[in-house]
């Protein structure tokens, strides 16, 4: 990757159904809200594709919402008309999110056959209650079935995500779900998990406030939470998985490229309702009201400049997502001051507390720093 | 107007419970007898400090004048003393009450009397002022007027059945309320001969003029070149100007004689040499001796307050200063704690004074504050033969040096439905209340004598009360003097480190209980860090109760969804925004709130 490189996101907001915990910019549309939503996101491709030309695409990456949910021929127009707006490299990294319950053999086709080569598949829990308390719309079963059939479509970089500390979950039924995971053949090369947060505005939020997680249904204290992950590090570990970020965890040369780009600052351009960017030091959101955004696929479009502090704050809290964590010489580079000038009393604090490690390389969190990221990244804003 | 028929003046004030309409009847008061038009009258004339708006009740006295036509054809000058309506403030309130010649007794024409109505009538009754009462609220659905007569006359042992019907909302029957307190009102004595006798009722602090006496005349005259001494205060100035409350306003006049209430300004530039209750006297021909009632006011309720961000502590001074020259009654001085660094240590009246103060410390002059748990002034009789009085726990000396302790009483009497009394005695019995005895007021009602230490309500009493009787419960007390009590200090414990600010006096046989509840508040309150907080409550250096915060084990966000990164950032902000809220103590940061978590103690609130 090179700096006149791009990254490209693409939002599909439409579900089948909304997830209880799920608080993105999506939703079950009708067909006919979709067709128009698709051709205002490619009159936006044009636009904005037309105005990065220069630069190559290193990555593109549909996210939803539910991609899956888009017919065939949708998704191939989509990728036509990225084709010839946009100057894409040859390797290019291109990912599209899938839900077990809306893929099918013929659309994971479609997928290799116009260029897309990492699935990145939602399954949550491998336990059928979990799933149906999360409100997904598939079982593990039809997960197994969607797995095997990218397999024969020819998908070899595939990422599942997980959802740990759910309501109800114990550490038996956690490692229960990452067991069955680790059997499937051949293995996922990439795994993100998560531990549950509750959003505002969801169904979850709603439970908790109404007091519903209780009894067999409550939540797992801090403690379990993280002795959940803290199993599954040492067991993924053990499974020939390393993690380098905070929740995702690869087969050696799998990471993520698209995810590993946000975190170094690369640029990428975000189409669709809500999507964010990042182009010089710029950094944009897209309309967030899907029928204003579908009368104007340009307009309401917020920008802000960031000053050089705010570069460097992102730079900070960003990179120490990555286990590499943050190098000196990249951050003198660009900032053309030292990492130690500029943020040495708050590095020397959380190395003492035992949450930052620091070297003549870098500085990067340590496990429990990960843990605890939110406490150190806040102390490195201005 | 040179010369006023003494005969033709009335002064006069308004008893009620809070809430039964006494702010509203002043206003058609004033209204009805012409002073001003409805387009120039605020919703409240008589209360404006915006605080007192929002809080329904009236803090400082004011007065207002207006002229009435009466149906005998005469002018009268009717002098309204509005009084305020808190127990916090009755010395204010009897010194009030001293200025008049009469009161009107207003009574919920629904709620009937409450315990406040009470203890202002028998206030005014004391002062030998002749009370008539009227009924308010008579159009509420519920008003049941012939109730309230009857129990006017039995309970308070005054005329009522010729008691106007009103409803000063909706101004009906204020003009039979004009009308007797021209015919019921006695008019003022005194002779505009005599020495000059004068009673502060109030004073104010004004830029410009300096100090401004509120006073009623009651012997002899004043006016502009009058030398006056302060009796009690022993200040002596020469008058400036006298004149009388228009409303809003001061209107200047020739002079102000017996009978006569109004202002006087004399270059004074200290509230404290205008204490209210003090006599002002010709300085050049004195009289005998000074009108009975005086005493020095006292701080009953002391806290410390400090400011959230340790670099205002200049304009907390400053802020302080200004509200004294307006409030001779809050009295503060600097302390320092290790924990909350410099502030001060104020006293107040009482727990709303405290909280009106604070308020307009937060809201007039912009602080953020810190303020601990009020306590009341215990005194300290020592092992050498010293008494010293205690505002600040942390002063507390050591147990072997005490010989004993005493605490302030006060004569509580509390007026409730009779479905509610056990829940109420259980609640006193709590407190250590002293049961004395209780009277029937009518079927329903019963008045709950009790005496009670001052440090056991000063908290959360009233929510309490108010909570276990449904609201329905109604509250009044008097301070009674010192008692002896087996009293000890609480310390509080963050991390192995005492916390200054958080120390209390509390009873014996109540620590245990008080330390518990304090600690689990506390848990709550203290954030995780990354080491575990022991939280510990101890008497004399003994641990008495414990609960621990466990370390921060999580504090991750979840997925950084599509690159969403100033979603991500307003999180991060908004957790390092917390964290100036706090308090640093060691290596603990303590949000400021904690350090008020022991007013809210009362589990069954």
């Amino acid at each position: 990757m090179t700096e006149t490189d791009l990254m490209l996101y693409l939002h599909i907001p439409f579900c089948r159904k909304k997830c209880n915990y799920c608080d993105f910019l999506s939703g079950p549309f009708s067909p006919e809200v979709r067709r128009g939503y698709l051709d205002a996101l490619k009159t936006e491709l044009r636009a904005r594709c037309g105005a990065v030309r220069g630069k190559r695409v290193s990555s593109i990456f549909f996210g939803g919402g539910t991609p899956s949910l888009l017919e065939e021929e949708e998704i191939s127009g989509l990728m036509e008309e990225l084709r010839s707006a946009a100057d894409i490299l040859p390797d290019a990294e291109i990912t599209i999110e899938c839900n077990p319950g809306t893929a099918n053999l013929e659309k994971l086709k479609v997928y290799r056959e116009i260029g897309i080569n990492r699935l990145s598949i939602g399954v949550q829990s491998a336990d059928d209650e979990e799933l149906t308390l999360l409100g997904r719309i598939h079982t593990w079963e039809d997960f197994l079935k969607v797995y095997r059939q990218a397999e024969a479509a020819g998908f070899t970089n595939i990422n599942l995500d997980l959802m740990s500390a759910l309501p109800g979950q114990t550490l038996t039924s956690w490692m229960n779900t990452l067991e069955k995971v680790l059997a499937l053949t051949p293995q996922p090369v990439h795994l993100s998990v998560y531990s549950l947060i509750l959003e505002e505005g969801t169904r979850f939020m709603e439970w908790e406030q109404q007091g519903k997680f209780c009894g067999r249904w409550a939540l797992p204290s801090e403690e379990l939470d993280r002795e959940m992950a803290h199993e599954t590090l040492v067991r993924l570990k053990a499974a020939g998985y390393h993690r380098y970020e905070i929740s995702n965890f690869s087969k050696e040369g799998y990471e993520c490229r698209h995810n590993c780009g946000y975190w170094k600052r690369r640029e990428y351009l975000g189409l669709g309702l809500g999507a964010a960017s990042l182009l010089g030091a710029e950094r944009f959101d897209n309309e967030r009201d899907i029928k204003r955004y579908m009368a104007d696929p340009l307009e309401g479009r917020q920008s802000q400049k960031l000053t050089r502090r705010e570069e460097m704050e992102e730079t900070m809290f960003l990179g120490l997502r990555m286990v590499e964590g943050v190098s000196r010489k990249e951050f003198q580079d660009r900032f053309h001051v030292t990492l130690e000038s500029t943020y040495g009393a708050v590095i020397e604090k959380n190395h003492r507390d035992g949450l930052l490690l620091s070297d003549e390389a870098g500085v990067r969190l340590t496990e429990r720093g990960m843990d605890l990221s939110n406490y150190v990244m806040a102390q490195f804003l201005f | 107007m040179s010369q006023i028929d003494q005969s033709k003046i009335r002064n006069f004030c308004i008893v009620a419970h809070i809430d039964h309409g006494k702010s509203t009847l002043a206003d058609r008061i004033i209204e009805q007898t012409g002073l001003l038009t409805s387009r120039e009258m605020q919703a409240q004339v008589l209360d404006n400090m915006d605080l007192e708006r929002e809080r329904g009740i009236t803090i400082k006295a004011q007065a207002v004048r207006t002229v009435y036509r009466a149906k005998d054809g005469e002018e009268y000058i009717f002098n309204l003393i509005d009084t305020p309506g808190h127990v916090d403030f009755n010395y204010e309130v009897s010194r009030s009450l001293a200025a008049c010649d009469g009161a009107i007794l207003v009574v919920d024409a629904a709620q009937g009397i409450e315990a406040q109505t009470l203890a202002n009538v028998y206030l005014a009754l004391d002062h030998d002022l002749d009370v008539f009462p009227v009924i308010n609220k008579i159009d509420l659905p519920s008003a049941e007027p012939q109730r309230v007569i009857e129990e006017i006359e039995d309970v308070i042992g005054i005329e009522a059945q010729d008691a106007p019907l009103i409803s000063a909302k909706n101004g009906i029957g204020i003009d039979e309320v004009l009308e007797q307190i021209v015919h019921k009102i006695p008019a003022p004595k005194g002779s505009p001969e005599n020495p000059l006798q004068a009673l502060i009722f109030d004073s104010v602090y004004d830029s410009y003029k300096g100090v401004i006496i509120f006073c009623r005349i009651m012997e002899g005259t004043v006016k502009k070149g009058t030398k006056i001494l302060m009796m009690a205060t022993g200040a002596t100035e020469e008058v400036v100007e006298v004149g009388y409350f228009g409303a809003g306003q001061f209107i200047p006049c020739e002079e102000l004689s017996a009978g006569m209430v109004g202002y006087i300004t004399a270059s004074i530039k200290n509230l404290k040499d205008t204490a209210v209750g003090d006599t002002v006297t010709d300085a050049d021909r004195p009289c005998s001796e000074p009108l009975p009632g005086y005493k020095k006011v006292l701080s009953m309720v002391y806290c410390g307050v400090y400011p959230a961000d340790g670099a205002k502590y200049p304009d907390l001074r400053d802020a302080l200063e200004k509200l004294q020259l307006n409030d001779a009654s809050l009295n503060y001085e600097p302390e320092t704690s290790l924990a909350l660094g410099f502030g001060f240590r104020c006293g107040f009246l009482g727990l709303l004074h405290l909280e009106i103060i604070q308020e307009r410390l937060e809201r007039e002059y912009n602080l953020d504050l810190v303020t601990t748990a009020p306590g009341v002034v215990y005194k300290v009789y020592k092992t050498n033969g010293e008494c010293m009085e205690l505002t600040n726990p942390s002063n507390l000396p050591d147990p072997s040096e005490i010989e004993y302790m005493e605490e302030p009483i006060v004569s509580a009497e509390i007026m409730v439905t009779s479905e509610f009394i056990g829940s109420i005695m259980e609640l006193c019995q709590e407190r250590r209340g002293r049961y004395l005895g209780m009277e029937y007021i009518e079927g329903t009602r019963a008045l709950l004598k009790y005496e009670l230490p001052l440090n056991e309500i000063i908290y959360d009493f009233f929510d309490a009360l108010k909570s276990r009787s449904r609201g329905y419960a109604s509250f009044d007390y008097d301070i009674k003097g010192y008692e002896r009590s087996k009293l000890v200090k609480l310390d509080i414990l963050i991390n192995r480190e005492e916390v200054d600010a958080l120390s209390f006096i509390v009873h014996a046989d109540s620590a245990y209980e008080r330390g518990r509840k304090m600690c689990e508040k506390l848990k709550d309150e203290i954030p995780r860090h990354l080491f575990e907080i022991p939280i510990q409550a101890a008497v004399g250096g003994k641990i008495i109760a414990r609960e621990t915060v466990k370390a921060m084990r999580k504090d991750v966000l979840a997925k950084c969804y599509g690159g969403d990164i100033s979603r991500k950032k307003k999180l991060l902000e908004k957790q390092k925004e917390g964290k100036k809220r706090m308090r640093q103590i060691g290596n603990v940061e303590i949000p400021q709130k904690a350090f008020m978590s022991v007013l809210k103690l009362d589990d069954r609130n």
